[in-house]
């Protein structure tokens, strides 16, 4: 597994005042799912295309693992990174069994396997092969054309996936659910991935880091919690709404905040699961009118989740954002 | 006054198909003239504007100054531009075809360039991005989507073809126009029928074929909802056809 890293990157575009992306280092670290955040303009856009070389950068380095994006030929860069966009990247023309199989056949993979990989992929994000393989992008719904379209990344298998703010012309429901799969299709494979969005739940929900940018440049990088606790300055305290204690409950796992023993105090009949957020538990909490939930993996109880865990761990998230930004 | 002249047509009309009828040799070896006539001018038509359009796709600056000398080549009247053109190639079928290839180029490389220019800008940087070559991108995605507005141009132009090649029997290129001119010649009314009709019945043929053909290759056939702005464009495009028509 190879990291994708900037170093010192600027793009200056013709005809612009200033520099769309100016001076900006970043490490994507192997394996890791890093969104770049922020308001239109701000250059996040400008820094993804930078890595597949549709845009070229003015000044700077950008490396895949070892490898200097230029010392490699252009199409052989692009082809070993997944290239994720709006639902129009889908080619009209194409089936969806033709729209997955380009890449591995501008890697001149044999029929046999493409047709394999096809069908594997189908079943990964949840499209019966059978009933989709032939269907063409229009005679699908814009959330099955945008699995559809992750599936066409991962196809040859890469390393990389660039995304840039593929999920945005989606229905918020379906968007919940694709940002769902998007998170299982990551447990499983474990790709480094650099994606671009301006909304900061889905940020929040996907990132393992979070890399907030204005007007070119990097304002802050870090782990979604430690961002909205300990917002870099008012811009990514306003952007991220970082008073928002229930928000921040959304990002803390429920196995992290329960006490470990059950507790026979408490009528704990309504359960969680241990996987889940605080801030779903907290729902779930005020739902059910119970007092506590007993936390379970799969069927079996492993703790207990009291409503008065949940306040602390609201106070405790609060007193961090406050700390830091006096 | 005007009965008896309806009916004097109406009878021309019918002595029209009764020549095409009686004739089938004759008929069917004009209409093979003419099929060459068309298909040679169509053929070395396309091999001009489809590198053209390309060409004007990515030089964006050429399209102003080039489109504006194929709009005037297209005004110049038939006629005159075979004529114009017979001191150069002589008399019979090359002037003719240089002419037809001449007026096609006006449709053919306007419909291409407006065909490539419609296939959305993000589709062409996804298969880019993908990392297709910049040959693939046209052959596999930019040509294929533009394909039914470039058929739209090649229907229109074909028609036009036919339409122009008749006048062309008068300077000996053969095809259906000699049933015309010799009517003419030696004032038979059932032969300038019969040529007016065969050429009008070939040219509804051919539009016929190429718009089933097009249809298919439209990838809107295979989406529940066709692209407005796409079927806004043929419109205008098509609006062409009437200038000479």
């Amino acid at each position: 597994m190879r990291s994708i890293r900037f170093d010192h990157v600027s793009k200056q575009f013709a005809g612009n005042a200033r520099p769309s992306v100016d001076d900006c280092s970043l490490d994507v670290e192997a394996g890791t799912f890093v969104v770049l955040l922020g308001p239109s303009g701000c250059g996040k856009t400008t820094m993804l295309k930078m890595v597949n070389r549709l845009y070229e950068p003015t000044s700077g380095k950008i490396f895949i693992g070892d490898t200097e994006i230029h010392d490699l030929p252009i199409t052989a860069l692009r082809q070993q990174i997944g290239y994720v966009i709006q639902q129009t990247g889908l080619f009209p023309h194409m089936t969806v069994a033709q729209n997955i199989a380009v890449v591995p056949e501008l890697l001149k993979w044999p029929k046999k396997r493409i047709a394999e990989r096809v069908d594997e992929l189908l079943t990964l994000i949840g499209l019966p092969p059978a009933e989709y393989r032939g269907r063409y992008p229009g005679q699908m719904s814009g959330g099955q054309q945008q699995r559809v379209g992750l599936a066409r990344a991962l196809a040859a298998d890469p390393e990389f996936i660039l995304m840039d703010e593929p999920f945005s012309a989606i229905d918020a429901i379906t968007r919940t659910t694709l940002q769902d799969e998007m998170l299982r299709i990551q447990q499983q494979v474990k790709k480094t991935i650099l994606f671009v969005t301006h909304d900061v739940e889905e940020a929040l929900r996907l990132g393992d880091n979070l890399v907030v940018m204005r007007d070119g440049k990097i304002v802050q990088h870090g782990t979604p919690l430690s961002v909205l606790s300990q917002p870099a300055d008012t811009f990514v305290h306003d952007l991220l709404g970082t008073d928002d204690a229930v928000r921040r409950l959304g990002l803390i796992r429920v196995e992290e905040a329960m006490e470990p023993l059950a507790s026979a105090m408490f009528d704990t009949s309504a359960t969680i699961d241990r996987a889940s957020d605080v801030r779903h538990a907290l729902s779930v909490l005020l739902q059910t009118g119970a007092t506590a939930l007993t936390v379970q993996d799969g069927d079996t109880p492993v703790g207990t989740l009291t409503m008065e865990r949940v306040r602390r761990e609201a106070r405790v998230a609060r007193g961090h954002g406050n700390a830091v930004r006096s | 006054m005007l009965f008896v002249r309806s009916v004097v047509l109406a009878s021309s009309f019918t002595d029209g198909i009764g020549y095409l009828l009686g004739n089938p040799d004759i008929v069917g070896g004009l209409l093979a003239q003419h099929l060459q006539l068309m298909g040679i001018a169509l053929g070395a038509a396309l091999v001009i504007a489809l590198p053209l359009a390309v060409l004007l796709d990515h030089v964006h600056w050429l399209a102003v100054p080039v489109m504006g000398t194929l709009g005037i080549a297209y005004t110049i009247p038939s006629l005159a531009l075979i004529i114009l053109l017979i001191p150069l190639f002589g008399l019979g079928a090359t002037p003719v075809i240089i002419a037809l290839v001449i007026y096609a180029q006006i449709i053919l490389v306007r419909n291409t360039l407006v065909g490539f220019q419609s296939v959305n800008p993000a589709t062409l940087e996804a298969a880019r991005g993908m990392g297709m070559n910049e040959w693939r991108v046209w052959s596999r995605v930019q040509l294929p989507l533009s394909l039914p507005i470039i058929l739209a141009g090649v229907r229109i132009a074909a028609v036009t073809t036919i339409g122009i090649a008749a006048v062309g029997a008068k300077f000996g290129a053969g095809g259906l126009g000699t049933l015309l001119f010799d009517g003419i010649a030696t004032k038979r009314d059932d032969k300038i029928w019969a040529g007016a009709i065969a050429v009008a019945l070939f040219a509804f043929a051919v539009n016929g074929l190429l718009l089933l053909l097009q249809r298919a290759t439209d990838p809107a056939t295979k989406t529940r909802t066709r692209r407005p702005d796409r079927v806004r464009q043929t419109a205008v495009i098509e609006g062409t056809q009437t200038v000479r028509g």
